[in-house]
């Protein structure tokens, strides 16, 4: 099954920069309720630099994986950098067709993102 | 019992192939599939007697009109109804606002009480809080099971009307409607019975009963979408205004002075009906009529039992709800492992088996629970025990691809 191929199952198993969020000042939340997922994505900025980021939260193997990867894709980068993660580069990244059905949940650590990046502003 | 090979050939869709595999569709209280008399009815007025009803004096009008009104009365039969307490609605949901929109908006005293339950689905419960009148929620036992300690505790001489669906889209849980309707009658209160998971599955006698109100859809049991009906006991119709207005629901309109409403149910049907769906319902109900409703339950309780012994054989997989079939309709509900319910059912598609994930629109149910969400196997009379057989052997594919 394509969906569920090595890297992401990889991802959900062990995701990255998963843990607690308590010493975070900037974070966001977000959920599907219908499915039951629910992620907690908090950022930490210095100089315009992403230096640290992590987020926690209960998700399908999609949700959970899609998350990790956006956490890699946003450590380290520059504010201007970061400003093109989005549901585009984000799809571009899973590398699979996702289905209408399971794109809230691939885009559900991008939606967080998103929300932090209003903060912001 | 039920001759569920020579059934299934009645519906095409179950030829299908879904990612190279034969369909096994066990998402039947989400919806279901539809027989070939049911897809030869629709055909047969789309094509032969498609006219607008109760309005033209043309041939094809006074067909429709006539298939439209035998359709009426063929459903409210099925039910054990009258032909003129049955008001065909869109569904469920169109059917439950009708009753808080038309009957309880208008009868509802202040310092009266809803009383529902938390096993509802959400049709059974927004409409009614919309209303802002004080509602109260019967609890259930970590089964799933309803507390009736706790729905005697809750009726009073407040409660007006008592809300409660026959059969547990979510755990399948079949509730005493006898007993709560004789309770509630002693207290005057008026009941509805949200009837979407039992008319197909159990079989209902509203007269028997004794309810006030009956809602259900045509989707859900064979039917097509967009077709389902209430049942409005007579005394409660002398007590509601109309749902909406229109054309076909007056019999007189005036610029200056009020209009007068047609009688019946007719009162309740502004505009144009979908009556093609309403034959097609009328002959999903013959379907049911001719295979019989106590064989219908027989073999889907013995599927029940059948499902529930070999899912509970799967190791690290819970089920969730009544453990005995007496009490429980084919409704297979579960938690494996730590697994997702999304990734169980995406897992289970890809050998070609149609469960359904989520909370089946009963977040409170799911929060009294613990649970976020579950998988889904619901059943109907096409389905038998190879059926379940496949979805065992697919739940083996779930470990196998996420680990």
């Amino acid at each position: 099954m394509d969906l569920y191929r090595e890297e992401i199952l990889d991802h959900y198993k062990h995701p990255r920069n998963f843990g607690d969020l308590t010493d975070f000042e900037l974070k966001d939340s977000d959920r599907n309720s219908s499915c039951g997922d629910s992620l907690e994505m908090g950022v930490k900025i210095k100089n315009g630099k992403i230096t640290d980021v992590k987020f926690t939260g209960i998700g399908c193997a999609i949700s959970l994986a899609s998350a990790s990867m956006v956490t890699e894709m946003l450590m380290g980068k520059t504010l201007v950098q970061a400003d093109k993660i989005n549901d585009q580069a984000m799809l571009k990244r899973l590398g699979i067709p996702i289905s209408i059905t399971r794109q809230k949940c691939a885009l559900l650590g991008v939606a967080i993102w998103q929300k932090l990046k209003l903060k912001l502003k | 019992m039920l001759d569920v090979k020579k059934i299934k050939l009645d519906f095409p869709i179950l030829r299908r192939q879904v990612n190279g595999k034969p369909l096994v569709y066990l998402d039947n209280a989400a919806t279901s599939q539809r027989p070939k008399p049911v897809l030869e009815a629709i055909r047969d007025f789309d094509t032969q007697h498609n006219a607008n009803v109760h309005r033209g004096l043309h041939t094809l009008s006074e067909e429709a009109s006539a298939m439209y009104e035998s359709s009426r009365a063929t459903v409210a039969g099925f039910i054990g109804a009258p032909a003129d307490e049955l008001v065909f609605t869109r569904n469920t949901t169109e059917a439950i606002n009708l009753v808080a929109a038309a009957w309880a908006r208008h009868n509802l005293q202040p310092g009266e009480e809803i009383l529902s339950t938390v096993m509802e689905h959400h049709s059974n419960i927004l409409p009614w809080l919309q209303l802002g009148v004080t509602m109260k929620f019967v609890d259930i036992t970590d089964e799933g099971i309803l507390d009736m300690k706790d729905f005697a505790k809750k009726l009073t001489k407040k409660t007006k009307l008592v809300t409660v669906g026959h059969m547990s889209n979510a755990t399948g849980t079949i509730n005493p409607i006898e007993t709560i309707i004789k309770l509630a009658k002693k207290v005057k209160a008026r009941v509805l019975i949200d009837a979407a998971q039992s008319v197909q599955h159990l079989g209902i006698d509203v007269k028997q009963v004794n309810c006030d109100f009956l809602a259900f859809s045509g989707h859900k049991m064979l039917g097509p979408m967009g077709i389902g009906a209430v049942y409005l006991k007579k005394e409660r119709q002398e007590e509601m205004l109309p749902f909406m207005t229109g054309g076909g629901m007056i019999s007189e309109v005036y610029l200056d002075q009020p209009a007068v409403w047609a009688k019946g149910a007719e009162k309740w049907e502004a505009g144009t009906p979908n009556v093609s769906g309403a034959i097609g319902l009328a002959a999903a109900c013959e379907y049911h009529n001719r295979l019989g409703m106590i064989n219908i339950r027989a073999h889907e309780k013995e599927l029940t039992e059948y499902g529930l012994k070999q899912l509970s054989r799967i190791k690290g997989l819970r089920l969730v709800g009544p453990k005995d079939a007496s009490i429980r309709g084919g409704v297979l509900t579960f938690v494996f492992d730590q697994y997702h319910a999304h990734d169980v059912a995406q897992v289970l598609d890809s050998e070609g088996v149609a469960v359904r994930s989520g909370h089946h629109c009963t977040m409170p149910l799911h929060q009294r629970l613990g649970l976020v969400s579950t998988s889904r196997a619901s059943l109907y009379i096409y389905n038998d025990k190879s059926d379940i057989d496949r979805l065992i052997e697919a739940l083996d594919k779930v470990r196998s691809v996420l680990g």
